[in-house]
């Protein structure tokens, strides 16, 4: 008794502590958030679209939004500062702006208000687990630059539970972020098998990840990335386990705002920097090096030949300061989600499309 | 030579001058008129260039999104609703959730606060001071650490449904909440209602006779015998005359969850248990003070017409405090209904919730959405503060003040 009295006193003192951050991000930042969309965006309409880039540069700081705390994608490490997948994609953008991965601000947002951050200004760029939908990219007023990280919606269940299916789960209680499209995808997957169940949307995964835990959900679901990242804030991650249906595909990206056309090219070129980089095999390590060479895909890559940069709004060099601040794709990928991570999630279809995969850039020419 | 009377200055025109302007005259009127225009022509400014910002940005906007398929579930919906309804009807679904959640909370915060204001102020020492502690505690703590502190505690002392606590094979309680019989209407279902409808009337006649005998005649009658007899008896004979008035789906446990039966979900009693304590220890002080306003002479002479205590306090004392505890008292009702949106926090699916949040996140459409949900708190306030008004005026009237 003494021990679930424990427990229960932590949890909740942890829940007040999260729900302090959420709540400013809720209550007070949802009536600013909405009224800058009103009155200040309203007022300063120009000033707000076409010159994102100024607007970066003047500040001295890229605003990056970025989840509240999804292990392997944007958290704070053992020294406070935010690490990550997805983290890394904004280190990138203000490596390539400033030459100065540091020079980031982070803003922690929900599932919910993370489109109005970025639609009144608060944000520069959504780097956060966000899956590109038909219905975001053409009624938000964002545009998705690229594909991050190709992911699906799973369930995770109590082992103890001995489902081996996800069609076994008629009847569930299911618990799920609310605003994100796993909340949609479930809803689907249980109306198209025939299945009843009993959903219970929470506002923060934190909330949703301890409601799952306490036993009032059967099944959690979510993007199975984001899965496997909250089972490693479960108290016995060993007792849970992913189901093997994939239920939808989830396609993610950084957005930004509609209406600044150079910006969106930055976003989106920073990431394909990082593709093209490990397919042409630049590395953290080798890029000071590989910038030297003589061959001609390498000399455009590294602005020893053309503008490429320069064309952007960025200098020659761009691609170098991106690489040497954060490694290429590949790099990203193993440290944060894959082999070299807690999470160690397998490449899969996130693999380039040379060695098996489906990702694939454009090419930097 | 006469004098002609002059006519006297138009009482209307002057009239008029004084509500317009005040004791400007003319020139308050001319300055109000600035300030409205002023104010029209900001708000026009704000929604002007709204619309123009959106439409740069390409954000969709106007009210056509209330007619799209929702496609999310909710957890409690006491109208019809299913992921296929449109999000009007989600719309509705929270407004429902929010009005039970809100009418429930009031009562019971009033009862509750009623019973520990007067037991504060109770000659019994021990009553008095457990009274006492309950407002300093409730009253001093957040009241979203008492929503989570009740949510956590519910369900973390409960057992998973297979494991779930059975009373009379026909209640369960478990994590996923409190399974109870769900009464379903039979052939003698209609006279039941009626014969329930006539006693409730019966009841109510019943009580303003003895009001006002005792009013008129100081007649004291003794009517809760018979008042139960209605309530019990014509019910139970409309049963015995016409059959059964319904029967009962129980709830049974299949696959994860109990199906059949109705269930009342832990985040409702949650919420309803934390709204309605936490707003019952500020009802207590008021209900205290109003209490103490009243003079404590009113008290003795109660007591030197040979009345108990508690007549004293239920026919002398609390109608003249209502007068002082009314508008206090709205305030509080008020602030649980807009309290209630706390319940995001665990997952109700309040309006809140479900529509300023889900729906605004699936949609984007921010500035729509938060006008409407501003408007409906708007009017639910209103629509109390009306019927709390209407109360006091009635009062006042009964009392010839």
């Amino acid at each position: 008794m003494a021990m679930r009295s424990g427990r229960l006193a932590s949890a909740m003192i942890a829940m007040i502590e999260e729900f302090r951050t959420s709540l400013k991000g809720f209550a007070m930042k949802r009536a600013t958030l909405v009224f800058t969309l009103a009155l200040a965006a309203g007022l300063s309409a120009q000033a707000a679209s076409a010159q994102t880039l100024k607007t970066v540069k003047d500040r001295g700081m890229l605003s990056c939004g970025v989840s509240q705390g999804l292990p392997g994608f944007s958290a704070p490490d053992d020294k406070g500062n935010w690490a990550g997948f997805d983290v890394d994609v904004c280190r990138a953008i203000a490596a390539a702006v400033f030459n100065d991965p540091t020079k980031v601000k982070f803003v922690p947002l929900s599932a919910k208000d993370r489109f109005t951050a970025l639609q009144s200004g608060e944000i520069d760029v959504l780097s956060r687990n966000t899956t590109w939908t038909l219905s975001r990219d053409t009624s938000l007023g964002v545009n998705f630059t690229g594909i991050a990280y190709y992911d699906g919606q799973g369930f995770l269940v109590r082992k103890s539970l001995k489902v081996n299916s996800a069609l076994e789960l008629n009847s569930a209680s299911v618990c799920v972020q609310t605003g994100t499209t796993n909340e949609q995808n479930v809803a689907d997957y249980f109306k198209g098998n025939n299945m009843k169940y009993e959903v219970i949307a929470f506002g923060t995964a934190d909330e949703t990840v301890k409601a799952y835990e306490s036993g009032r959900c059967d099944v959690f679901t979510s993007d199975v990335s984001q899965l496997y990242a909250e089972r490693l804030k479960l108290a016995n991650p060993a007792d849970h386990g992913v189901l093997p249906e994939v239920i939808s595909k989830e396609p993610l990206g950084p957005l930004v705002r509609h209406g600044d056309d150079q910006w969106f090219d930055i976003v989106k070129w920073t990431l394909f920097a990082m593709i093209n980089a490990e397919e042409l095999g630049v590395t953290q390590k080798n890029v000071d090096e590989m910038a030297k060479s003589d061959k001609p895909e390498l000399k455009r890559v590294f602005g020893t030949d053309g503008n490429l940069g320069e064309t952007l709004g960025l200098t020659k060099d761009w691609v170098a300061r991106i690489v040497k601040a954060t490694g290429n794709y590949g790099e990203v990928f193993d440290r944060n989600v894959g082999a070299g991570s807690k999470l160690g999630i397998a490449r899969g279809i996130n693999q380039l499309w040379n060695k098996g995969g489906i990702q694939y850039a454009p090419p930097i020419r | 030579m006469t004098i002609e009377a002059r006519a006297p200055p138009s009482q209307f025109v002057a009239k008029l001058r004084r509500v317009l302007g005040g004791q400007a005259g003319w020139g308050g009127f001319a300055l109000q008129i600035l300030f409205v225009a002023a104010l029209a022509w900001i708000g026009y400014e704000i929604v002007a260039n709204a619309r123009a910002n959106l439409a740069a940005q390409r954000i969709a906007s106007g009210f056509g999104f209330l007619s799209n398929t929702a496609g999310f579930g909710v957890s409690q919906s006491l109208i019809p609703y299913s992921e296929s309804d449109t999000y009007t009807r989600v719309f509705f679904v929270g407004l429902v959730n929010t009005l039970v959640v809100s009418v429930i909370g009031i009562f019971f915060a009033t009862l509750i606060g009623f019973l520990i204001g007067l037991g504060r102020l109770s000659p019994n020492w021990l009553l008095a001071r457990i009274a006492g502690g309950y407002v300093e505690l409730v009253r001093n703590l957040p009241l979203l650490f008492q929503i989570l502190f009740w949510y956590l505690a519910v369900l973390a002392a409960l057992p998973n449904p297979r494991q779930s606590i059975s009373l009379f094979g026909s209640f369960f309680l478990s994590n996923r909440g409190f399974g109870i019989p769900k009464p379903v209407g039979t052939v003698g279902f209609e006279p039941f209602a009626i014969a329930i409808v006539v006693a409730i009337v019966g009841a109510l006649l019943l009580r303003s006779y003895a009001r006002r005998q005792l009013f008129q005649n100081g007649r004291l009658i003794k009517i809760w015998p018979y008042v139960l007899g209605l309530l019990i008896g014509l019910p139970l004979l409309a049963t015995l005359v016409f059959g059964k008035p319904v029967t009962f789906e129980y709830p049974e446990l299949k696959g994860f969850n109990f199906s059949g039966g109705s269930r009342i979900i832990p985040e409702f009693v949650a919420l309803t248990l934390a709204l309605s304590t936490y707003t019952a220890a500020f009802i207590a002080e008021i209900v205290r003070a109003g209490v103490q306003s009243v003079h404590k002479g009113q008290m003795e002479a109660g007591a030197s017409l040979g009345l108990t205590r508690g007549n004293t306090l239920r026919l002398i004392v609390v109608p003249q405090a209502l007068r002082v505890i009314l508008p206090p008292l709205t305030n509080q009702y008020l602030n649980l209904t807009k309290n209630s949106s706390l319940a995001v926090a665990i997952g109700y699916p309040d309006l809140f919730s479900v529509f300023a949040g889900t729906t605004l996140s699936q949609t984007g459409q921010a500035i729509e959405i938060i006008a409407i949900t501003m408007g409906v708190y708007f009017v639910i306030s209103l629509v109390t503060s009306a019927i709390m008004s209407f109360y006091g005026w009635r009062i006042g009237r009964s009392m010839g003040a």
